[in-house]
């Protein structure tokens, strides 16, 4: 009886554990992220595209614009680096037979093959980057953006060999005294040892804020959008005008389109 | 076993001293890149590896060719090699040790190295690579101790590390193919994108490592009562005269491939290997040197008469040990960055403290190897008188 008792106020003690403990489960088992991260603001899209048209850049644009990288690369304290063996970009003007390698002809129009493309990380669908990292330090965001975690990040540079389109820049040195631009407070700067690319403004998106390069855009040249909703902006592009993607012959699936 | 490394002859307390000087200037080089970071190497944004890596990659292949005499000897009973067999495993220790150290100096975050155990990615070769590597080097030690011990005592090994032998035969060639897959599953890197990978670091590390084996050899003839015997010798070089045609041989199929379809950018890094391209060639005269190396080794080990021949013999085993070495040590590294992915030629050429830190790891290695020798030599005469 005494035995039995005992057994009693053990089971029911358990039971009172596991119904205390029944809210943090629920809390845990949340499908959705936790609460905390999710702004009201916040601009959601199944899978994020950009859209470069570079007619409107060239035609409409001053020339010589760099508005989007000057936006890009003081929002995300990017280190100006001179020496082009250790430089570090995010996006960046390349001409066309370098951006879209293979598909320069020989009687190519003479100053298309001059022409600035901007380049900057496809956040492709199939990323190689994320497939060789040892470290998940660079994984793809439900959102469709292959983000980057700088304090996870080993340096073995595994992502650079993968990233079929020189999107990836090592910190050979420490970035922190070649930032130019004034220092913005609200995203982190880099050591030296990780690597780093484009994030889509994943922390803009967060807030509600398109992509700092779109923004800073005056002649809309670059449009930005989820390219699985058919009513988005970029499907509208991709519908009526004939478009480009860099090397799509590696099943990469590039996030990046080009308007030529 | 281990203070027999601690008695010795003048000569091997001053080979010691000589390695640990070499390591104490590595060591010192690997100081400034840790205060400096890798900016103090040759390498940038367009060829992210070098070296190092390359290092890495070669000796992987010496590591694994301890299987070559591993694997005659205990499945097809070629009692010849009972002699090298701990030579070779032994040699596979100070090999996979230097491969470690290479990743770990080629690391931009040394101190984080431990987030490929705490994030485990089974996709990332990488991962896969590491354990491979560490798995390999923890059964070389664990076999080649329990048989030289059980060798001292005179007895048969414990029958535990029966199993462990035979799962070593395997695991030597996984190692060197998934190194080789760290390389060949890259899209856009068209010198690394050949099925034939696999089979061509195999080939080559299958002549490299005992072509080191034999010349260690003859230097423990030299210096010890240590013989590993003629005829281990003859079987020996038999292996790395076929492992050696079968290596140029890949390389042959390589240039079919990229010349005969003419697709430009298959041909564009052999192009600048052996030519240059766009006016850059920093690496054709070393790539020449493979190719003279490897036709000099090849002429000497096919004819009979110089493979037997000691002296002709060690001529041959020194050509194939650094014609490959310059053909994956150096060239296959860094031409697959080249061209970059917007088809521009960056070149890279590694630094003096980037040198030194590899010949400091280097030292390392071959410190540790003489140390593991002088234990099994010691051995080995002991048992003998
Ligand atoms: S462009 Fe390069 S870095 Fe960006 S997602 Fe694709 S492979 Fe990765
Ligand atoms: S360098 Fe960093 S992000 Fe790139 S593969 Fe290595 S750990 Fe991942």
């Amino acid at each position: 009886m005494e035995s039995n008792r005992r057994n009693f106020l053990k089971i029911g003690g358990v039971c009172a554990l596991g119904l205390g403990s029944l809210p943090i489960v629920k809390a845990l088992a949340q499908e959705k992220g936790p609460a905390f991260s999710s702004d009201p603001r916040r601009l959601v899209a199944k899978r994020w595209a950009m859209v470069v048209d570079m007619k409107k850049c060239w035609e409409m644009g001053k020339p010589g614009c760099k508005d989007c990288v000057l936006a890009c690369h003081t929002v995300h304290n990017v280190p100006d680096i001179k020496d082009e063996q250790e430089e570090i970009k995010w996006i960046w003007p390349e001409q066309f037979n370098h951006a879209f390698t293979g598909q320069e002809n020989e009687f190519i129009p003479a100053e298309m093959k001059e022409k600035p493309f901007l380049m900057l990380c496809n956040h492709c669908a199939n990323p190689p980057c994320v497939r060789v990292c040892p470290t998940k330090a660079t994984f793809k965001s439900p959102d469709g953006i292959t983000m980057m975690d700088f304090h996870r990040c080993i340096g073995c540079r595994y992502c650079m060999a993968g990233c079929p389109y020189g999107a990836r820049s090592f910190n050979w040195q420490d970035p922190r005294p070649h930032i130019q631009t004034e220092l913005n407070m609200s995203f982190p700067t880099r050591e030296r040892g990780v690597v780093e690319k484009c994030n889509f403004c994943t922390e803009r998106l967060e807030v509600g804020l398109l992509p700092a390069c779109v923004e800073a855009c005056k002649v809309g040249g670059l449009i930005f959008g989820d390219v699985e909703d058919p009513n988005s902006n970029v499907r509208k592009v991709l519908a009526e005008r004939f478009t480009m993607r860099r090397k799509p012959e590696l099943g990469t699936q590039p996030n990046v389109y080009y308007i030529v | 076993m281990l203070e027999r490394a601690f008695t010795g002859s003048q000569k091997y307390y001053k080979l010691l001293g000589g390695l640990l000087i070499i390591m104490g200037l590595g060591f010192a080089a690997y100081l400034l890149q840790w205060n400096k970071g890798l900016t103090i190497t040759g390498m940038s944004r367009d060829v992210s590896w070098g070296f190092y890596i390359a290092q890495f990659t070669f000796l992987v292949g010496v590591a694994a060719s301890a299987v070559m005499v591993v694997l005659p000897y205990y499945l097809h009973d070629v009692k010849v090699f009972g002699k090298i067999t701990i030579l070779g495993e032994f040699l596979a220790v100070a090999c996979v040790t230097m491969c470690l150290l290479f990743i770990i100096v080629d690391l931009g975050k040394p101190m984080r190295m431990l987030n490929v155990l705490f994030y485990p990615t089974p996709n990332s070769v990488l991962f896969w690579d590491m354990v491979v590597l560490n798995g390999y080097l923890f059964l070389n030690i664990l076999i080649g101790w329990n048989v030289l011990e059980a060798e001292r005592k005179g007895v048969h090994y414990p029958s535990w590390v029966k199993p462990l032998i035979y799962l070593s035969i395997p695991w030597a060639v996984s190692i060197h193919t998934v190194t080789a897959f760290l390389y060949a599953g890259l899209p856009a890197r068209h010198y690394w994108l050949t099925a034939i990978m696999a089979a061509r670091f195999l080939a080559s590390a299958f002549c490299s490592g005992p072509a080191l084996l034999i010349l260690l050899a003859f230097f423990l003839k030299k210096y010890t009562k240590f013989d590993a015997g003629k005829e281990a010798i003859d079987k020996l070089s038999q292996i790395v005269t076929y492992a050696m045609i079968i290596s140029v041989f890949f390389v042959g199929l390589e240039f079919f491939t990229a010349f005969y379809s003419s697709i430009p950018s298959h041909m564009h890094s052999l192009l600048y290997l052996f030519v240059g391209l766009e006016g850059h060639g920093k690496l054709v005269p070393f790539m020449w040197l493979f190719a003279i190396l490897a036709v000099v080794a090849l002429v000497l080990l096919i004819n009979p008469k110089t493979r037997k021949d000691e002296y002709t013999l060690k001529i041959a085993c020194a050509a194939v040990f650094f014609s490959m070495w310059l053909e994956k040590g150096l060239g296959l590294v860094v031409a697959g960055f080249i061209p970059n992915p917007f088809d521009q030629v960056r070149e890279y050429v590694p630094t003096v403290p980037e040198l030194m830190i590899a010949l400091g790891v280097w030292a390392t290695g071959f410190f540790i190897l003489t140390i593991l020798y002088k234990i099994a030599v010691t051995v080995k005469e002991e048992v003998a008188s």
